[in-house]
């Protein structure tokens, strides 16, 4: 099914007895088990005022058409949301509405925050068929509960999104990246600690394991970065024998994005939030023939691991969670919930869509 | 304002509620003396007023979840409160209500340099939990205007805003974690000093919930290196109109001020009348503040300086000094205590559209003719948030009323150009029968189920946030 408004979007869940499986573009989340929901039908940019720095576009609207109107105005989606079709190996065209269910961010997130940080309106379809709004087109607003975020990475068990307003912010006149070689990874996040703990406002600090490369990224107006990176050089001096300035920081941090250095290769694909301080003995005790990056100063670890294996159980108590993303097993996709939380999310769940029409199973 | 009626059997059972209290609070926290609960009768809503019950100020979240278990058996409902500055009510009694101070929840827990967060217990208030980090360069960004004595707990139930989240965004934005407790006891973490919820994101809709899901009893704060230096400048228009479009242009530019402050000719003339901060006689006043390292911060101002030259302002005073800095916030920082002076005065907060701040100044003008009442703006120009201080006089019978539906209608007007009723003090009781102006029964009945889930009773802060039409139902249930 493929609605191309929200009115029938709407009638077709109010009428529907079966399960849906929800698909902005088919990018990112494994697509559950019942009829194709497609809502790539829900398009459209609605409104952009860049003075405003809002946009609001339906779900379905391609993450490239939005990109394409923000990068018209010198402005973009400051999460830096990943592409990630490679590494999952998947086609298909990302829509706004997959990022906001998903809550997709990119290295950019230790600066400027993820993708529900941005949201500040949406309107979805509850599983009665109910249009709910909640947020609006302004960037502060604490109106009633905030539903928005509640959605964000809600993976579409809650509603389905129609419609959604972001908050977005110029691009920076100037890009530039630091590279340290031959770190360690308990080396390398000491050093991006002490990067993002300067007040040179970093945009991205990743470590690339098999590379032994360290990354910083600073952006803004000229001036200002060439300032940084001096200032940085002499910080980071002491935490590295070589740094080196990148020729092409946009299609390096492209790459660390989009997470390349764990394409191409087999086995399952894990995702790990944890205390960056923590991250380095995590990565150590990944399970042999594992592959791994640091993102976000070590609060991210994209872990490449042999297929099948349980990586919760391998690794135990850890402070953070770790979300599948990509896996032939039955290993579930979501990291386990204490009861007390498991109980109201199930309770949420069981108001918002009573008949359990939304992509049943994905998170629960 | 209306309240719900005070039920009668939760008043006659009093002695017996007291002496449960009192058996959790073995090392006291209870108060139920009516010279003391006199403290705790209103918030910054002065206003409304109503002693509660009584009032209970636990020092640990287990003492928290007793007092709640124990309420919750009896039927009781629960006022959270954290220093009671909300400006919406929010933490307005009820006679037959019990208060759930979280004051003396004061513990830094943990403070993580390398990782960047501290862990705080609630009670602690805003400038405090910067004021643990500073001496190691850190800060905690969210800066109520209220910052010294508001406690994080009301931060995290209003999702506080302040002078500075143009640049760094509001508490939702800076939180990483809560540890809470459920009306009925349970407790709950949720998040923690790591980046984004592994499933739905609970703590998300906790943050802004007024205390109507959870009492929140300790935080993980995202805690950010403090700027090399900051320093504002200070411009004037003969037009508002004008000082908007400069703030569009400056914000289209690519420069992102760390705030943007307007005031408009009645808030000037109040401020330098009583702060004497040297401010121009104009129809309009911005001041905009940047940072960075000195050479970055002129590199700013000399763009905003050729911005703001296109526009012809009638005013331009750069900052030079930290004296002159101070001085140029220093009207801006008093114009509560300046509208003070000329009057009683209603604070409101609705959020605009920045584009549509010109035709809704002019509204908001004409509306004052029509009402009799001189109005104030003072106004977060950067994201839309407006101030409007409408001006009355307290002992003027009818007055506060005619201020109330002006204030309405100056609220109605936000929404109707496509903002909201209050961008950072929150509803409360304050604007909790405005709702349905902003949201439809089905937007609303939507909140109220996440009530539902974690407060089946509605015991947890009543009567508050939705309409009491709305709410009517589920209360009584």
């Amino acid at each position: 099914m493929r609605p191309t408004s929200e009115a029938d979007l709407s009638e077709a869940i109010r009428q529907a007895a079966g399960p849906f499986a929800l698909r902005g573009g088919g990018t990112r989340g494994r697509v559950a088990a019942g009829d194709l929901l497609d809502l790539s039908g829900l398009c459209g940019i609605s409104l952009y005022e860049p003075g405003a720095l809002t946009l609001v576009a339906g779900a379905g609207t391609p993450l490239a058409e939005v990109q394409a109107a923000l990068l018209a105005e010198g402005q973009r989606l400051p999460f830096e949301p990943p592409d990630l079709r490679a590494l999952l190996r998947r086609q298909g065209v990302s829509t706004l509405g997959g990022v906001a269910a998903a809550n997709a961010s990119g290295p950019r997130r230790v600066q400027a925050g993820a993708a529900r940080d941005f949201m500040i309106g949406l309107r979805l379809v509850d599983g009665t068929g109910q249009v709910v709004k909640s947020g609006g087109r302004v960037m502060k607003n604490v109106t009633g509960l905030d539903l928005v975020k509640l959605m964000a990475g809600a993976h579409g068990t809650l509603g389905v999104l129609s419609e959604v307003a972001f908050k977005v912010l110029p691009s920076p006149e100037t890009c530039a990246s630091l590279c340290l070689h031959g770190l360690s990874p308990a080396q390398a996040v000491t050093a991006m600690s002490a990067a993002l703990g300067s007040p040179f406002e970093i945009s991205g600090a990743a470590h690339l394991t098999r590379a032994g490369e360290t990354h910083v990224r600073i952006e803004g107006f000229a001036a200002s970065v060439i300032y940084r990176v001096q200032r940085l050089q002499a910080l980071l001096a002491p935490h590295a024998a070589e740094i080196t300035i990148s020729d092409d920081p946009g299609a390096l941090w492209q790459g660390i994005r989009d997470v390349t250095a764990l394409c191409g290769h087999d086995g399952d694909i894990w995702r790990l939030s944890v205390q960056p301080s923590s991250a380095p003995g995590i990565a150590r005790r990944l399970p042999d023939g594992s592959h791994s990056l640091l993102d976000w100063g070590g609060g991210l670890i994209w872990a490449l691991v042999p297929a099948g294996v349980d990586l919760r159980a391998h690794l135990g108590q850890v402070r953070g969670h770790a979300s599948l993303m990509r896996s032939a097993s039955a290993l579930p996709l979501f990291p386990p919930e204490p009861p007390e939380v498991a109980t109201l999310c199930a309770a949420l769940r069981a108001r918002f869509d009573p008949k359990s029409l939304f992509n049943r199973g994905l998170m629960a | 304002m209306q309240m719900p009626p005070v039920s009668a059997q939760i008043l006659n059972s009093r002695p017996a509620l007291l002496a449960a209290l009192a058996a959790v609070l073995p090392d006291g926290g209870l108060i139920s003396d009516p010279v003391e609960l006199k403290a705790y009768e209103c918030d910054g809503l002065s206003a409304y007023r109503c002693p509660p019950l009584a009032v209970t100020l636990p020092r640990t979240t287990a003492e928290v979840a007793a007092i709640l278990k124990t309420c919750h058996a009896l039927g009781v409902p629960v006022v959270p409160r954290g220093a009671g500055t909300s400006l919406a009510g929010g933490a307005l009694p009820t006679a037959d209500c019990v208060i759930l101070g979280v004051a003396r929840l004061t513990r830094v827990i943990e403070v993580n340099l390398p990782d960047r967060f501290i862990h705080v217990e609630t009670g602690r208030t805003n400038l405090s939990v910067t004021g643990a980090v500073e001496g190691e360069g850190f800060f905690y960004a969210p800066d109520p205007s209220s910052q010294i004595a508001c406690a994080i707990a009301g931060n995290i139930a209003m999702n506080s805003g302040g002078a500075h989240c143009l640049k760094y965004g509001v508490t939702t934005n800076n939180l990483l974690g809560v540890r809470m407790v459920l009306m009925d006891g349970t407790e709950v973490t949720l998040g923690g000093p790591v980046a984004d919820a592994g499933g739905l994101d609970l703590m998300g809709v906790i943050c802004g919930s007024e205390g109507q899901l959870a009492v929140v009893t300790e935080a993980w704060l995202r805690i950010l290196p403090k700027p090399e230096g900051a320093r504002p400048v200070l411009m004037g228009f003969d037009a508002s109109e004008v000082a908007g479009a400069c703030v569009a242009d400056i914000i289209k530019a690519g420069v992102l001020p760390v705030a943007i402050e307007f005031m408009d000719r009645l808030a000037i003339t109040a401020c330098e009348a009583f702060a004497h901060a040297g401010y121009p006689d104009c129809a309009a006043l911005l001041i905009i503040e940047v940072e960075g390292s000195p050479t970055e911060i002129d590199d700013q101002l000399a763009r905003i300086r050729t911005i703001a030259a296109r526009h012809a302002p009638a005013a331009y005073r750069e900052s030079t000094s930290e004296a002159d800095a101070t001085r140029i916030w220093l009207g801006r920082k008093s114009a509560f205590g300046a509208m003070g002076q000329m009057g009683d005065y209603m604070c409101l907060d609705g959020t605009i559209p920045v584009s549509a701040l010109p035709l809704v100044l002019r509204r908001i003008g004409e509306m004052s003719a029509e009402f009799g009442l001189r109005v104030a703006n003072v106004f977060h120009a950067g994201d839309g948030n407006m101030h409007p201080l409408i001006l009355y006089d307290a002992n003027k019978p009818g007055d506060l009323a005619l201020c109330e539906a002006f204030g309405a209608a100056i609220l109605t007007l936000c929404v109707d150009v496509g903002g909201c009723l209050t961008g950072e003090h929150g509803v409360g009781v304050e604007k909790r029968d405005l709702m349905a102006v902003q949201f439809s029964p089905a937007d609303l009945e939507a909140q109220m189920r996440v009530k539902d889930v974690f407060d089946p009773g509605w015991l947890l802060n009543p009567a508050k946030v939705f309409p009491l039409a709305a709410s009517a139902g589920r209360r009584s249930g």
